[in-house]
């Protein structure tokens, strides 16, 4: 597993429930070390024992846990940059989840091993779009439901979402848009800070 | 090989606005060189007061090489790569060409080329200040992407540089000779007082060593130092310890030795040895060793201060003496000066 993922599971731990509970969770998941690196990479192993013991010690579902990581993700400003390559997907909330399909190769762009599950959106007509989450491991359906949250706040957009497994192994979200200007949302530059 | 005729067509008619979507940083001449159109993203870069009805030359100016905007420079250069400036910003070069019209002008069409970053924080442009098919907005995607991939290989590259600094300092052994350094040496001898085991230790200075160095160089030297750590090391048991704690001093530490005649003996050999050339390149080295000698039984309690500077105090008697000798500590020994 990319230590990017790794790295991120480790920031939302860390940063929501303070660097003891990231310690303990360490601890539990046996790994050895107390950080990630974002730059390596890491047996796939390394990455479920680290959910898994999460869910131990904070005493709560994988499932709500990683859809936390997914906002996490999109909201929290030490994860900036991540909102910002997302939102370079698409002008309205209907362009960023039709640009979702794009996101793997995207991503491969600037990291060649980074390997992202598959996004394939089907739109069901009538503001209802269906996507399919293909991961190496379960749980990025949960991920992405919490994600796709925090991307409509940011686009101002008001949805419902839900989420099923499918007999393939694939999580299916059901994305319904309410409204796609539900709200002003959060204002994006082309260009952020210290890059000009 | 293409499989459809080429049929002749008539001219492409296009509005002004179907034109500006297409290429949204284009402006249009008359024949004298007259703006007639600014389509709209190039409009937000030019001053606001308009420049509709002006000659282009007070607008934009050629780059690489420098030239004036007049018509016989921009049609002498038609369908060639253009730099231009724009005058109210001169550091912006933008990327262009200039095509004719059939009523006699110009069309120019620009791109923000490398400048893009900057133009479009400049000026505050978005995704629809851009046309459908640009790839500006991905290029400005993988800059940031990079640019976040980059912060993060250079913060693990300072993970790593400050681990590895850690590392050498915990580290035990020196990187020349192989031999045990002075970390190594402080961390045995609180080892050896906390068993309460009484151990020798010799405190050895290379003579003629400073010579070797200034005559044959630092490689001849650095070969120097591992002959002698190789002549220490097979002078001592595995259980001992030689340390290099100074350029050419090194402290050897033999554990349970009490006899004072045993450690004068290994010393008589180590210097022998020591007194041998070594060759360097064809060339001979000859340097000999001092030896000051201490045996911890003859303190009350570990005391290394008292120890090391009674060791040093034997070490200079030595030098004294003649050098390539060896010296057991004992009261009266005339005291080391400067």
């Amino acid at each position: 597993m990319h230590g990017l993922i790794n790295r991120s599971i480790q920031g939302f731990l860390r940063d929501t429930y303070g660097p003891a509970t990231w310690g303990l969770v360490a601890h539990e998941a046996r790994l050895g070390f107390d950080s990630f690196e974002p730059m390596l990479s890491y047996a796939p192993e390394l990455t479920h024992a680290v959910i898994a013991a999460a869910a131990k010690v904070l005493n709560r579902p994988k499932d709500g846990l990683l859809e936390d990581l997914g906002t996490y993700l999109v909201s929290h400003p030490n994860t900036e940059a991540v909102r910002r390559l997302l939102r370079f997907g698409g002008v309205t909330f209907v362009d960023f989840l039709h640009s979702l399909e794009d996101l793997p190769e995207r991503a491969r762009l600037a990291l060649p091993d980074l390997d992202l599950p598959g996004l394939q959106l089907a739109g069901l007509g009538d503001g209802e779009y269906r996507l399919m989450v293909s991961a190496p491991f379960p749980g990025m359906g949960a991920v992405m439901v919490g994600l796709l949250r925090a991307m409509a706040d940011d686009y101002g957009a008001l949805v419902l979402l839900d989420r099923s497994g499918d007999a393939a192994g694939a999580d299916l979200v059901l994305i319904q848009l309410l409204d796609h200007r539900h709200s002003s949302g959060r204002h994006f530059d082309l260009v952020g800070q210290g890059l000009a | 090989m293409t499989i459809f005729a080429r049929i002749p067509m008539a001219p492409v008619t296009l509005e002004s606005p179907a034109l500006d979507r297409l290429m949204p940083l284009h402006l249009r001449l008359d024949e004298q060189g007259v703006i007639r159109w600014v389509a709209p993203t190039l409009a937000k870069l030019l001053p606001e007061a308009g420049v509709l009805g002006h000659p282009v030359s007070q607008v934009l100016a050629l780059r690489r090489p420098a030239a004036p905007t007049e018509m016989a420079d921009l049609r002498a250069r038609i369908g060639a790569r253009l730099h231009v400036a724009l005058l109210n910003d001169p550091d912006l070069v933008l990327r262009g060409h200039a095509l004719p019209t059939t009523d006699g002008g110009l069309v120019i069409n620009l791109s923000f080329g490398i400048w893009v970053n900057e133009a479009v924080r400049r000026y505050g442009l978005t995704v629809a200040d851009f046309a459908a098919t640009d790839l500006t907005v991905e290029m400005l995607y993988l800059v940031e992407a990079k640019s976040a991939v980059m912060a993060e290989l250079r913060s693990l590259n300072l993970r790593l540089h400050g681990a590895k600094v850690a590392a050498e300092q915990q580290a035990l052994t020196d990187t020349l000779t192989g031999l045990r350094n002075r970390r190594a040496l402080e961390l045995r001898l609180a080892e050896l007082a906390g068993q309460g085991r009484p151990f020798g230790l010799m405190h050895l200075d290379l003579d003629f060593f400073k010579q070797i160095n200034d005559t044959l160089g630092h490689a001849a030297g650095d070969h120097v130092l591992r002959q002698v750590a190789q002549i220490l090391t097979e002078e001592t048991r595995a259980t001992d310890l030689a340390a290099r704690v100074g350029g050419d001093e090194f402290v050897l530490v033999f554990p349970g030795q009490t006899e004072a005649a045993q450690l004068e003996l290994i010393a008589a050999r180590i210097i022998d040895r020591l007194c041998e050339p070594m060759c360097f390149e064809d060339q001979a080295c000859r340097i000999a060793g001092s030896i000051g000698m201490v045996l911890s039984a003859a303190y009350s309690g570990p005391d290394f201060e008292a120890m090391h500077a009674d060791a040093d105090q034997a070490l200079y008697a030595s030098k004294r003496a003649g050098r390539g000798r060896a010296t057991m500590y004992r009261a009266g020994l005339p005291p080391e000066t400067g």
